[in-house]
C-alpha cells in the first residue's frame, strides 16, 4: 500500500482565482493511499518545495501528486525536490490544473470539481507507479552545424573555441550564406565582408572546425550525445586538395552562360566557378549540368589549363560517417517567390527587383562594380520607389502571414545608401507602418527621413506598369487621401522571407517539429528559445524565426554555449520511461520497428522451453538509450507485448477509469 | 462530345456574333454546345450582399439542370460565367444561401453546388487542347494581338480560380494557338468601367481610353474579348480594333468569312 | 420590414472588417479612386467605427465599378467591394435610395448598347 501526498499549487492567482484550492484539498485528501493533502501560494518557490520535503520525511511518503502547471513547465524541479527528500524522482505525478484548468475555465465550481478529477486521475496513476533508474550514456564530444551562414559560422567558433571539434555541413560550395551577400549591414553601415570575411576565414584556420562544403546531411541516426550522421559530398568536379583558387579554370571556361546565384541571377558565370572572391573554401567548383565536358564528353579545357591538375570529371559524390554529440540547425532563408504578386510587374519588368538583387546592384563585388545601374538598358535610376511588406503580413493566401522583421530596416538602409552616394535621385518608401525596435534602429530610419531626405508615404501600393519605358507605381498615400502614380526607373520590392526549403527535409530526419510557416519550433518560446523538443539538437537564426544579423549571432552563440554545456559533461542522464516488450507475448510480427522514428527496435531468435520442447522465436528487443518513449510501438503492438515504464497501459487504463468515475 | 451550354441574353442579340462563331468553331472542333431550354437571365452582376437570394435563382435553375445533364455547364459570357460561377460557389460553400435557395426551389434533389462552370476559353484549353486547335487551324491570323482579359474572367480569384489574376496568359495561349502573336500590355486586367457606362460617361471613357492606349502602346493591331459589356465600352471609347475572341477563332478555323 | 443600421450593413456585407490592418492597398488600387468621395480604404473603416449616417451619404457606392481588384489584392482578405455593395444596396433598399428610375433610361440607349448593360446597371441602381 502506497503513502501517497498531495500538494496543491496556487500559483499566486493563476489557479487558485478559478480554482478552489480548498475544496480540492479536502476533497483529494479522501482518495485511497492518500496520508496527506495540502495547498500553497506558489510550489515551485523555494519554500514551496521546502514543503514538499518536509513532508515526505514527516508522513514517510512513497509517492507524490502535485497540482499545478504543465509537466513540461516543472516536473523536471519536482522529480529533484523529491529526489533530494530521498524519494524516487518517477515516484511523482503532475495533475495539470492550470493549463488544462484554471486557464480555459471561467466557472469556479466547474474548474474546482475538474481540478478535483485531474488530481484523482493522477493519484489513481501514481498507486501503479515504480521506482525507476535512468541509465547512463556516453557524449561524443563532437557538434555539428548544419548550414554554413552567418549563425552556423558563428555557432562554430563559438563551440571551437571552447576547445570541441565541431563540423559545418553547408549545401553550396562556400560559407558565407545570404549575409554574404549583403553589401552593408545595419544600423552601423559596416560592410558585410569586411566583418564577416574574418570569420570565415577563421573558419577555414580553426584546427577544430572541419568543413564539408558542397555537402549535405543524408541521413542522421542515434539520440542526444552519441549522433550517427552520413554526410553526403556533392561531386565538385575538383580535387579540394590541389586547387589553389588560381581561377585559370573560369577564364578559360567556354560554358559562360550559367546563371550567378551568388547575385541573384543578375548576370552570368562560367561552367566552372568560385561563387566570390571571397569563398571558404576557396576552391572551383563545376555546375554538371552547364558543363559542356560533362554533358557531351567533348571540351576539357579547364583540366587541360589547370597549372595543378585539380579538375577530375569522374568525381562521384561520396558518403562520409560521422559521430556527434550534438547537432545545431542553421539553414536559413531565402526570400519568397513573387508569383503571387505580379501586380507589382516583377515578372514582366527587369527594373523591378527584389531587395536581395538591390544588395548585389549595390556591392562592389556584384555585377554592376558597386555602380547602382538599373538593369534593364544599365543607366542611372533618377527615381527609385521602394515597396514594403511585398509578401509579409498577408493572409489571402498569396503570401505570409508573419512580418518579416527585417524588411523596414533594410529599405531605410538602401533609402540612406543611395542618397547619400546619389544625391540626384529620388527616393520613395511606400510603407504600412515602419517597424523598428532595437537599440539605434529607429535613430537609424528617422535619419534616413530626416537627414537624407527620404520620402515615406503611409500607403500601399496597388499596381505597378510600365508607360513609355517608365514604371509607374500607382498607390495610396493615406495621410492626404490621394492616390499617387510616381513614374520610377527603378522599383525595389521588400520582399518577404521563408525558411530555406531545405528546412522540411533536415527537420524529418531530426524530428524536429515544424510550424505551418516552416520556421522550426523551439522547445519553449521564452524559456528554451535556442532548443528542440529532441534533445542535443538545438537552432540559430533564420530557420527557427525571422531576424536579422545581430539577433541571428546572438542566438547563434546562445545555441553554441548550450552545446558546450552538452559537450562537457562525461555522462548523460536517459530517459527511464522507455518501452519494452514482453518475449512471452511478442510475436515478432515487426509492427512495432515499423512505426519506430528513432529506429530503437531490432529484433533476436530467442529460444523458449528446454530439450525436446524447445522452440525458437523471434522478438522484439528495445534499445532503452535509443528509445525516446514516445509510445508509437506500445499501440501499435497487435498482442499487447509492448509497454511503456512510466506511461503503462495500465496506468493508462486506470487514469481513463477515474476521470470517467462519477 | 455535347456540353450544355449557358448563353445569356446578350449573346441572344448584341453579341450575336461571339455566340454564333464560338457554336460553330466548337462543332469544328468535334464538341456540341447543347443549349439549355428555358434558361434566364443571370442579372449581368453577381449579388454580393448575403441576403440576396431571388437575384440567384436563375443561376441556380442553369446549374441544376446541368447537374443532371452531363455536370457540366458551359459559359461564354464573362458576365454569365462570373455571375453562375460565384453563385455556385455560394451553393457550395455558404450553408445560409444554399439552404435559402433550396428551401425555395423545392428540387426533387437539393443542389448544393454539384456542377462544374466552365468557360469557353477553358473548354478550348482543357478539353480540346490549345495543340490541337493549332492543328486545326487553316488562315493564321498573322497579326499582333493584344487580349483583355477585364475583370470578370479572372476576380475574385479564389473563387473563379481561371488563370493567374495578375498575371493571365490562356488568352495569350489562345492567341498563339490561332497563328497570331499575342503582345501583353499592363492593362489587360483592368476594369473597363463596367456598367457605370449608364450614368457615368466619363468615368467609363477614362478607363476604357486607357486600356486601349495600353494596347496600342505595344503596338496591338487587334483587341481580344469576351465580354460583350466591354466590347461596347471599347468600341464607344475608341476601340476600333475590338473583336470577340471567337470571331477569330473561327475565321482562324475557316468556318466564317 | 428590415431594420436598417450598422448591424445590418456589416451582416449582408460577408466581410469583416477588423480584419483590416490599414495598408490601404485597395485604394492603392482602385481604378475609380479618383471618383469616390469615400475611398475604398475609408469604407471599411467606417463601417469599423459605426459610422452609419457617413456612409449612407456617399456618393461613391454609385462610382464604384465592382471590379473586385480591391477584393482581390487585399492581403487580410476583407472585401472593400462587398462593403460598398452593403452599403449602396441598404440605401437603395431604404425610400427613394433608387439611383436610376425607368424613364431615364430610353434617351440613354443607343443602338449598340448591349442588354447586359442595362440588366447590370438595374441590378446595381435599383431594388
Amino acid at each position: 500500500m502506497q503513502r501517497i501526498g498531495v500538494f496543491i499549487c496556487h500559483c499566486g492567482t493563476n489557479i487558485a482565482a478559478t480554482v478552489n484550492v480548498e475544496k480540492v484539498t479536502e476533497a483529494l485528501r479522501k482518495e485511497p493511499c492518500v496520508v496527506f493533502a495540502d495547498n500553497y501560494q506558489y510550489m515551485c518557490s523555494e519554500n514551496g518545495q521546502q514543503l514538499i520535503k518536509n513532508k515526505i520525511k514527516e508522513y514517510n511518503l512513497t509517492g507524490i501528486v502535485v497540482c499545478a502547471c504543465s509537466p513540461r513547465m516543472h516536473e523536471g524541479t519536482f522529480r529533484k525536490t523529491a529526489e533530494a527528500a530521498g524519494l524516487n524522482p518517477y515516484m511523482v505525478e503532475i495533475a495539470n490544473i492550470r493549463e488544462q484548468c484554471s486557464w480555459i475555465h471561467k466557472d469556479i465550481d466547474e474548474a474546482t470539481e475538474k481540478a478535483v478529477i485531474l488530481g484523482r486521475t493522477a493519484i489513481a496513476k501514481l498507486t501503479l507507479n515504480t521506482p525507476l533508474t535512468a541509465g547512463e550514456t556516453g557524449v561524443t564530444k563532437r557538434a555539428l552545424v548544419i548550414g554554413g551562414g552567418i549563425a552556423g559560422i558563428q555557432c562554430a567558433l563559438d563551440i571551437a573555441d571552447a576547445g570541441y571539434e565541431v563540423d559545418i555541413v553547408e549545401k553550396r560550395p562556400t560559407i558565407g550564406g545570404r549575409m554574404s551577400q549583403l553589401d552593408k549591414t545595419f544600423p552601423t553601415l559596416d560592410c558585410s565582408a569586411c566583418i564577416l570575411t574574418p570569420k570565415m576565414v577563421d573558419c577555414a584556420q580553426s584546427e577544430k572546425i572541419k568543413l564539408f562544403t558542397y555537402s549535405e546531411v543524408e541521413e542522421v541516426k542515434g539520440f542526444v550525445g552519441n549522433f550517427k550522421v552520413k554526410i553526403k559530398k556533392k561531386a565538385r568536379y575538383v580535387d579540394e586538395t590541389k586547387c589553389t583558387g588560381c581561377g585559370v579554370c573560369m577564364a578559360n571556361c567556354p560554358s559562360k552562360k550559367g546563371l550567378n546565384a551568388f547575385n541573384m541571377n543578375l548576370n552570368t558565370r562560367p561552367a566552372i566557378y568560385i561563387p566570390f572572391a571571397q569563398a571558404i573554401p576557396n576552391v572551383a567548383v563545376i555546375d554538371p549540368e552547364q558543363c559542356i565536358k560533362l554533358k557531351t564528353g567533348k571540351c576539357g579545357l579547364c583540366q587541360m589549363k589547370c597549372g595543378v591538375g585539380a579538375i577530375d570529371y569522374t568525381q562521384k559524390d561520396e558518403y562520409v560517417d560521422r559521430e556527434y554529440g550534438a547537432i545545431v540547425v542553421a539553414t536559413g532563408f531565402k526570400p519568397i517567390d513573387l508569383t503571387n504578386f505580379n501586380e507589382y510587374g516583377y515578372a514582366d519588368n527587369k527594373d523591378v527587383i527584389t531587395s536581395l538583387e538591390l544588395e548585389r546592384l549595390m556591392n562592389a563585388a556584384g555585377p554592376t562594380k558597386g555602380v547602382l545601374l538599373r538593369p534593364s538598358d544599365n543607366e542611372h535610376p533618377k527615381v527609385i520607389t521602394f515597396i514594403q511588406c511585398v509578401g509579409s503580413r498577408d493572409v489571402s493566401g498569396c503570401g505570409k502571414p508573419y512580418c518579416s522583421k527585417i524588411c523596414c530596416m533594410y529599405t531605410a538602409k538602401h533609402a540612406m545608401l543611395i542618397r547619400e552616394k546619389y544625391p540626384d535621385t529620388e527616393v520613395h518608401v511606400f510603407y504600412i507602418d515602419v517597424r523598428t525596435p532595437g537599440k539605434n534602429y529607429d535613430e537609424f530610419y528617422r535619419r534616413a527621413v530626416e537627414q537624407y531626405g527620404v520620402d515615406y508615404i503611409k500607403g500601399m501600393v496597388g499596381k505597378v506598369y510600365n508607360e513609355n519605358g517608365k514604371l509607374m507605381v500607382q498607390g495610396s498615400n493615406l495621410l492626404d487621401n490621394t492616390q499617387v502614380v510616381i513614374p520610377s526607373d527603378l522599383v525595389v520590392l521588400a520582399t518577404a522571407i521563408e525558411p530555406d526549403p531545405s528546412v522540411r527535409d533536415i527537420a524529418s530526419k531530426l524530428t524536429i517539429s515544424i510550424d505551418t510557416n516552416n520556421f522550426l519550433t523551439e522547445a519553449h518560446a521564452k524559456l528554451k528559445p535556442v532548443e528542440c523538443a529532441t534533445a542535443g539538437v538545438f537552432l540559430a537564426g533564420v530557420c527557427q524565426g525571422p531576424k536579422d544579423v545581430p539577433e541571428t549571432v546572438s542566438q547563434a552563440s546562445a545555441a553554441a554555449s548550450k552545446v558546450i554545456g552538452l559537450l562537457a559533461k562525461d555522462k548523460l542522464k536517459g530517459n527511464p520511461c522507455v518501452a519494452h516488450s514482453d518475449e512471452m507475448m511478442c510475436t515478432g510480427c515487426s509492427q512495432c520497428a515499423r512505426v519506430c522514428p528513432y529506429g530503437a527496435i531490432t529484433y533476436e531468435d530467442k529460444t523458449f522451453g528446454r530439450g525436446a520442447n524447445a522452440t525458437v522465436r523471434r522478438v522484439a528487443v528495445v534499445n532503452p538509450a535509443v528509445c525516446q518513449g514516445c509510445g508509437a510501438c506500445t499501440v501499435t503492438c497487435p498482442s499487447g507485448a509492448m509497454d511503456l515504464h512510466g506511461f503503462s497501459s495500465s496506468q493508462i487504463l486506470k487514469e481513463i477509469d477515474f476521470i470517467c468515475k462519477k | 462530345m455535347k456540353i450544355c451550354y449557358y448563353p445569356g441574353c446578350t449573346l441572344k442579340n448584341q453579341a450575336k456574333r461571339l455566340d454564333d462563331c464560338a457554336r460553330l468553331s466548337a462543332e469544328a472542333l468535334g464538341v456540341t454546345m447543347e443549349e439549355i431550354p428555358e434558361w434566364q437571365c443571370c442579372g449581368g452582376v453577381y449579388p454580393m450582399a448575403k441576403d440576396e437570394i431571388a437575384t440567384k435563382l436563375s443561376s441556380v435553375r442553369a446549374l441544376d439542370y446541368a447537374k443532371h445533364h452531363g455536370g457540366t455547364l458551359l459559359t461564354l459570357c464573362s458576365a454569365c460565367h462570373n455571375v453562375i460561377k460565384r453563385v455556385n460557389n455560394d451553393m457550395a460553400t455558404e450553408k445560409s444561401i444554399r439552404d435559402k435557395v433550396n428551401n425555395y426551389m423545392r428540387l426533387d434533389e437539393r443542389y448544393e453546388g454539384e456542377t462544374k462552370v466552365i468557360h469557353y476559353l477553358e473548354m478550348l484549353k482543357d478539353i480540346v487542347g490549345f495543340d490541337n486547335i493549332k492543328k486545326a487551324v487553316k488562315n493564321p491570323v498573322n497579326k499582333k494581338i493584344g487580349a483583355y482579359y477585364g475583370c470578370l474572367l479572372l476576380r475574385p480569384s479564389n473563387v473563379m480560380a481561371f488563370d493567374n489574376p495578375e498575371n493571365p496568359t490562356i488568352l495569350e495561349d489562345f492567341i498563339s494557338a490561332i497563328g497570331g502573336t499575342p503582345v501583353k500590355y499592363p492593362f489587360r486586367n483592368e476594369c473597363c468601367g463596367a456598367y457605370v457606362s449608364l450614368t457615368n460617361k466619363s468615368l467609363t471613357e477614362q478607363k476604357s481610353k486607357k486600356i486601349l492606349e495600353s494596347a496600342a502602346a505595344v503596338g496591338a493591331e487587334l483587341v481580344l474579348t469576351a465580354c460583350p459589356l466591354c466590347y461596347y465600352n471599347l468600341k464607344k471609347n475608341g476601340g476600333d480594333n475590338v473583336v470577340y475572341f471567337t470571331e477569330l477563332l473561327a475565321k482562324a478555323l475557316g468556318v466564317t468569312e | 420590414m428590415e431594420n436598417f443600421d450598422i448591424e445590418y450593413i456589416k451582416e449582408i456585407s460577408r466581410t469583416d472588417v477588423r480584419k483590416c490592418m490599414k495598408c490601404g492597398k485597395c485604394s492603392g488600387r482602385c481604378p475609380a479612386f479618383n471618383d469616390m468621395d469615400i475611398k475604398p480604404h475609408q469604407f471599411v473603416t467606417l463601417l469599423g467605427q459605426g459610422k452609419f449616417d457617413v456612409l449612407l451619404k456617399s456618393k461613391a457606392i454609385f462610382s464604384c465599378l465592382s471590379c473586385m481588384a480591391c477584393v482581390e489584392r487585399c492581403p487580410r482578405g476583407v472585401a472593400p467591394a462587398n462593403v460598398i455593395e452593403a452599403v449602396r444596396d441598404t440605401v437603395e433598399r431604404m425610400q427613394n435610395g433608387n439611383a436610376i428610375k425607368a424613364e431615364d433610361i430610353p434617351p440613354i440607349v443607343d443602338d449598340l448598347i448591349p442588354q447586359q448593360l442595362l440588366v447590370s446597371a438595374y441590378r446595381k441602381y435599383r431594388k
